[in-house]
């Protein structure tokens, strides 16, 4: 088991963990943000750069450290090897230059778009941005596009992280979209606008890191903070039917799948639940959803069920 | 208590002359009240009042019903309901996605200002009205048609002074 040590804190991880899952493991704020790395979709990571850490000491055979920052997601550790992550201030400053750079084209619409408050390059950039952009040009800006009657796809708002290209390739049986152009011209595409119909294509909503992708039935109906998220199940026979109910009052404004604390989803659910089950009689709802104090989403309402006073 | 003290008069008279100094004041004298609405008082120039969703120069709506004001809002007096923009609408509204219903509750709002202080788009600002008495709750839930300034100049809402002396005293 090699013992890796990340931060000062030191931890033994199986064998061919990353860096990243290893300082998952430990938790807290040396975990490196990652904006393209998806724990459940195979062959992601590696893309964003966002999760750049420092090798002081490669490992106990080879102390050398390694020459330039590299990326968690994709290193595997090695006994004996220590990692800097927060702690070092060049890796903050390599994160804040990566931002800056997601940032260079994507637009400052917060206010309009659906992803407002659980965006994950809204917590990166608050997190290591910057206040102020030193970009002159002109940003590049895409039409949108209805990929189906179900999604909605804002390439102007996409920081190509392929997380919906492993989503699609892996989830459905066949290819169905993909990344067309190269370097600034790069772009998520379905080809001549065709449709997405595999029946888990919904979850490239989920996995979008930013609102590039959004969920066409929930389209400005609400902003995330106004409503509950509820735990709750259904009896599905295409997946496995838990998934998270945004509600307001007794109506159900969106389904979503389960997200842990990174944001990442382990069980996909299907369209059928995502967006054609909106009744609240086709749900057992669990209980309130445990929300981070520190995210918007908390705010406005209570953690608990309120108990009715009749 | 001394003979003087037992008469009470000098008491009384000095009593007496307080009330009448007062009173002649009044008749005759500057009032400390005004005769309102005919005489209004200025107000201070960061006054927190009635509030105004501003439109930009083209006319279109700044508000983008983002929320940001709802969630500031100490007393949860801010509700809205956004809907997309239609092709065609441009000149109505300046972002894609707009209010179609934007309410504040007077009798909820406690002019706070933090809505002002939420707003990324310089929609909403608080001025120096004073929101009117109704006899009904029910009117005083301002809707848009409250709220939005008009388009033509002479019924543009002007925060500029307001706005001077807030960030002023920033």
């Amino acid at each position: 088991m090699p013992k890796v040590t990340i931060d000062g804190q030191t931890i033994d991880v199986a064998e061919g963990t990353t860096i990243l899952n290893a300082a998952r493991q430990i938790g807290g704020e040396l975990v490196p943000p990652a904006m393209c790395y998806y724990s459940s979709l195979k062959g992601s990571g590696g893309k964003c750069r966002t999760c750049l850490v420092r090798v002081t000491k490669g490992s106990e055979k080879d102390p050398r450290p390694m020459p330039k920052l590299v990326a968690s997601c994709q290193t595997m550790v090695m006994d004996g090897m220590e990692v800097a992550s927060k702690s070092d201030p060049s890796v903050v400053e390599a994160r804040a230059g990566v931002t800056e750079f997601l940032l260079i084209n994507h637009p400052l619409d917060c206010p309009v778009c659906d992803q407002a408050g659980e965006c994950h390059l809204q917590d990166l950039a608050f997190e290591h941005g910057k206040a102020n952009t030193r970009y002159e040009f002109e940003r590049r800006t895409f039409e949108k596009i209805d990929i189906g009657p179900y999604i909605k796809l804002h390439m102007t708002r996409c920081i190509m992280c392929w997380r919906c290209v492993y989503t699609a390739q892996q989830l459905s049986p066949e290819r169905v979209h993909g990344i067309i152009g190269r370097g600034d011209h790069a772009e998520i595409s379905t080809y001549i606008e065709k449709s997405i119909e595999s029946e888990f294509s919904g979850n490239v909503i989920d996995v979008c890191p930013v609102g590039a992708l959004t969920d066409r039935t929930f389209r400005f109906k609400s902003r995330v903070w106004f409503l509950n998220p509820m735990d709750a199940h259904r009896n599905c026979p295409a997946c496995s039917g838990k998934a998270v109910v945004w509600m307001y009052g007794d109506e159900i404004y969106r389904v979503t799948a389960r997200k842990d604390k990174y944001g990442e989803v382990h069980d996909f659910i299907c369209n059928t639940c995502r967006f054609h089950t909106k009744d609240r009689n086709d749900w057992v709802v669990e209980g309130a959803r445990d929300i981070d104090r520190h995210s918007v989403i908390s705010q406005g309402h209570y953690a608990e069920n309120a108990v009715t006073v009749r | 208590m001394t003979f003087m003290e037992r008469i009470y008069l000098p008491a009384i008279l000095k009593g007496m002359w307080t009330t009448l100094k007062h009173f002649f004041r009044n008749v005759f004298g500057k009032t400390a009240t005004l005769r309102y609405p005919e005489v209004k008082r200025d107000f201070a120039p960061v006054y927190r009042g009635w509030h105004v969703l501003k439109r930009d120069e083209q006319g279109r709506e700044n508000c983008t019903a983002c929320g940001l004001c709802a969630v500031a809002c100490p007393a949860e007096a801010i509700t809205m309901t956004a809907a997309e923009r239609e092709k065609g609408e441009e000149n109505l509204y300046r972002e894609e996605k707009y209010a179609a219903v934007y309410e504040i509750n007077m009798l909820r709002c406690i002019f706070c200002g933090l809505c002002e202080e939420a707003c990324p788009k310089e929609a909403i600002f608080l001025t120096d009205r004073i929101v009117p008495t109704d006899y009904v709750r029910q009117n005083f839930v301002f809707g848009k048609d409250m709220l939005v300034e008009g388009v033509e100049p002479e019924k543009r809402i002007d925060v500029k002074v307001r706005q001077k002396h807030v960030t002023e005293k920033k």
